[in-house]
């Protein structure tokens, strides 16, 4: 299935990528322990800007290592530094009726793989990928997507004073 | 590279989110599998605008990654002021709004 003639080297790129991600993401859901379930979303993080890099998506990849891994994480980290007296293992941190979920996330995935196979199943990607210059994504954003910017921009802002709003003490 | 197996990967990803969601307690693992989800959003985007030449999904991308950065903010002040008030940021406990 992954055997494509002429791109070999991006579909074992791919494939071990995606193992990492895959491998990253369980240990993310399953860890007993919040910060190392913190420094396995980085590894996912990373593995996602790399097949970003694999989609032709220099910018976006850029943005999600500058935003995610260097800003997301710290707010992460912070977030379990102030609301846990101590650092380590725990035992509670799954709800009582986790195995729930099981069944559920494995519907949804037979669910999403039969649709995805039944519409794309051999179908390639373009093989010469004109990647998506930093240019081409301002003249979108400031043009047709201008208003989704603002809107954006007003986001931003309220997420910026509600969050000190919240986190202050009075 | 075959459109669907990074569709696939996505699909992965995006239920290894919704599994953590379900079965998580802790309020901050919550978030970390919300943003496994978003990240699933980001790669089928990138994929579909591979696909089709254009650039419209790198600005959506683009956008998730902003509204996530901000949801990422509020969503730790609100952990922060639970625990402040409760001891505690286990979801299951907190009950006041039952009706």
């Amino acid at each position: 299935m992954f055997a494509a003639e002429l791109l070999v080297a991006q579909n074992i790129g791919f494939a071990v990528i995606a193992l990492l991600m895959i491998v990253g993401a369980l240990r993310v859901v399953t860890t007993s322990n919040v910060v190392h379930a913190a420094l396995w979303l980085v590894v996912v993080l990373s593995g996602a800007a790399a097949q970003y890099v694999l989609l032709a998506a220099e910018f976006v990849a850029v943005t999600q290592v500058l935003v995610y891994i260097g800003a997301v994480m710290v707010l992460f980290l912070f977030g379990t530094m102030l609301t846990r007296a101590r650092i380590g293992t725990e035992r509670d941190l799954n709800n009582p009726y986790w195995r729930l979920g099981i069944p559920v996330a494995g519907l949804l995935f037979a669910a999403m793989a039969i649709a995805t196979v039944s519409s794309f199943g051999d179908e390639q990607l373009p093989a010469d990928a004109r990647v998506v210059s930093v240019a081409e994504i301002s003249d979108q954003i400031f043009g047709p997507y201008l208003l989704p910017f603002w809107a954006l921009s007003f986001v931003l802002l309220a997420a910026i004073i509600g969050a000190i709003v919240l986190a202050r003490k009075d | 590279m075959l459109t669907s197996q990074f569709l696939l990967l996505g699909a992965i990803l995006f239920c290894i989110g919704v599994y953590g969601v379900i079965a998580r307690k802790n309020a901050v693992l919550v978030l970390m599998s919300i943003e496994l989800i978003l990240n699933s959003v980001n790669i089928n985007l990138l994929a579909f605008a591979l696909r089709n030449g254009s650039a419209d999904g790198h600005t959506f991308a683009l956008y998730i990654i902003a509204v996530a950065a901000a949801e990422v903010g509020v969503g730790l002040a609100l952990v922060l002021l639970v625990y402040r008030n409760r001891r505690s940021i286990s979801l299951d406990e907190l009950s006041e709004m039952r009706g």
